[in-house]
């Protein structure tokens, strides 16, 4: 069989915040192109501190070391400028995080106005009304555009930072628990939004529902004290885990 | 404990925090009517619009039995120059300050800044006064506008960056993540997301450093030093309207002016702090 070649690939990655501990161990895995892929682990097993080594986001505090390698499309991630990498990986946080000041569309072109990347007003208006469309907003707010996107509820917001992300074309998208701020209907929304959204993004999403993990990823990570302990597809790991701790994990023992 | 002495305590809880905060009503309440009172009826165009008269003519004005004519109009130029020229200043410098403590607050640069605002705005006011002297009074040889809004910036300094600083930390991480998450370097994510998003508080924190120093008179006896008539150059000795009301209270001839003056002051300060929270309050909507 012909191997795919991953488009992001962790190899023996360990981000330590103090000299004595480390928080991510070791992690070894490949992610396949256009996939979903879940973390999941208890909390500070290492999930976000994983995830958010992928965008440099780590290299914001002088106190933390990220080793091993990180490649993205066979490229090490730790050798790159962070504002290359952060334009080619996109993220989306825990919380919804509009700019407060931006009105919708200019959240949407966020990307392009703190680059100063200059487009024209048409293909402007293009990417804001794909950007829309693709998080399945365009026909809520196309007539409230230059309003300011704190008006939105907490799901629409949290819809707009993913198109604010998307915006910037990004191979890779970073979702760090993006549904544990929102109400069930809410959740429900964006995770269909992220089984449309596969086809264009490879998406890597931290999550704590493992409902929301068996529904929408085709693979998943569990990580536990720092260590990658299992990696595979989605169904094979919830319904043969091969290690005693994700069984544990699974059946709520440990977490 | 049954429930009637509980509500008993509760009332007396009550009673007891409004009485106290009543009390700390009076003063301010009384200062502000004695005020009023007795300058509401002295506020006039001319008095607004035309500089101090002299002791002799103030002096036959009243042998007269007329009133003191002339104003304050000298002060008001000179206060609108001398913080008009310190807040061009110290509004950049204080906000670039207050910016960089926020984003550096565990660097040893930023800890030594931090402490010497902390200095600075707990130096006395009289102290600053005559350091300016010193620094511009003396080398430029000359009491000038120049001077006083040097006094006045630094004054107006370490209040800027304190209320930047505060702002901005208030302000969620994730914020200043979202930006970065984007490709956006710092200063990117700085100037166009985490400043416009405090501009509230850093607005409401310029205005109020403005009202503070407007009211500021001990610094400007060594540099600003006084002028009694309108003058709109900036490296000659010039008037205040606080300097005013110290000058009235040491003529006797004029002194009939110090509540009008007192009046205006008190009318200004007053009017850009309710418009600080107003718009600190608008803004954060």
């Amino acid at each position: 069989m012909e191997s795919v070649k991953p488009i992001l690939e962790f190899k023996n990655t360990c981000v330590s915040y103090t000299k004595q501990t480390m928080a991510v161990k070791y992690v070894s895995a490949a992610i396949e192109r256009n996939t979903i892929t879940s973390i999941m682990g208890p909390s500070g097993c290492g999930k976000s501190t994983l995830l958010r080594s992928v965008n440099l986001m780590h290299n914001l505090y002088s106190n933390i070391r990220v080793d091993g390698e990180i490649l993205l499309n066979g490229e090490n991630i730790l050798d790159m400028e962070p504002i290359d990498v952060r334009r080619r990986v996109g993220m989306v946080f825990q919380r919804p995080v509009p700019f407060p000041t931006m009105s919708i569309a200019d959240n949407v072109m966020a990307g392009y106005l703190l680059n100063n990347i200059h487009i024209s007003k048409s293909e402007k208006a293009k990417t804001v009304e794909q950007c829309l469309r693709s998080v399945a907003m365009w026909d809520e707010v196309k007539d409230v555009l230059n309003k300011k996107g704190t008006f939105l509820s907490g799901g629409q917001q949290q819809r707009l930072c993913i198109a604010r992300a998307l915006a910037m074309k990004p191979d890779v998208l970073l979702m760090d628990e993006p549904t544990s701020a929102l109400d069930p209907i809410a959740t429900n929304h964006i995770e269909q939004l992220l089984l449309e959204l596969q086809k264009e993004v490879t998406i890597l999403i931290v999550t704590h529902n493992m409902g929301q993990a068996e529904r929408i990823s085709s693979h998943a990570m569990f990580m536990y004290l720092g260590e990658l302990v299992e990696y595979g597809d989605t169904k094979k790991l919830f319904s043969q885990p091969a290690d005693e701790r994700t069984k544990a994990y699974l059946k709520g023992k440990i977490g | 404990m049954n429930i009637k002495t509980r509500i008993a305590k509760d009332r007396i809880q009550l009673w007891t925090v409004c009485f106290f905060a009543a009390l700390t009503a009076v003063p301010l309440l009384a200062i502000i009517g004695e005020v009023v009172i007795k300058g509401f009826g002295q506020i006039s165009w001319s008095f607004l619009t035309e500089p101090t008269p002299t002791a002799y003519k103030a002096m036959k004005a009243v042998q007269a039995g007329e009133p003191i004519p002339g104003g304050i109009a000298n002060g008001i130029v000179g206060t609108l120059i001398m913080v008009g020229m310190a807040a061009i200043v110290a509004i950049p410098v204080g906000i670039l300050c207050g910016a960089f403590l926020a984003e550096n607050s565990k660097k040893r640069s930023a800890v030594i800044i931090s402490f010497l605002t902390d200095l600075l705005q707990g130096t006395p006011s009289i102290i600053i006064g005559i350091i300016t002297y010193i620094w511009v009074v003396v080398p430029m040889k000359g009491y000038s506008a120049i001077a006083g809004s040097g006094a006045l910036f630094i004054m107006m300094l370490p209040l800027i960056i304190r209320s930047t600083e505060e702002t901005l930390k208030i302000l969620p991480t994730s914020l200043q993540e979202a930006g970065l998450a984007l490709g956006a370097n710092r200063a990117s994510v700085m100037l166009r997301i985490q400043l416009p998003a405090a501009f509230g508080g850093i607005f409401k924190g310029v205005l109020l450093s403005i009202s503070r120093v407007t009211g500021e008179t001990a610094p400007l006896l060594f540099t600003a030093l006084g002028c009694s008539f309108i003058r709109w150059s900036i490296n000659k000795p010039i008037s205040a309207v606080p300097l005013l009301i110290w000058e009235f209270f040491n003529d006797p001839h004029l002194q009939d002016l110090i509540w009008g003056a007192s009046f205006f002051l008190l009318l200004f300060v007053l009017t850009l702090n309710l418009t600080a929270k107003y718009i600190a309050k608008k803004w954060n909507q």
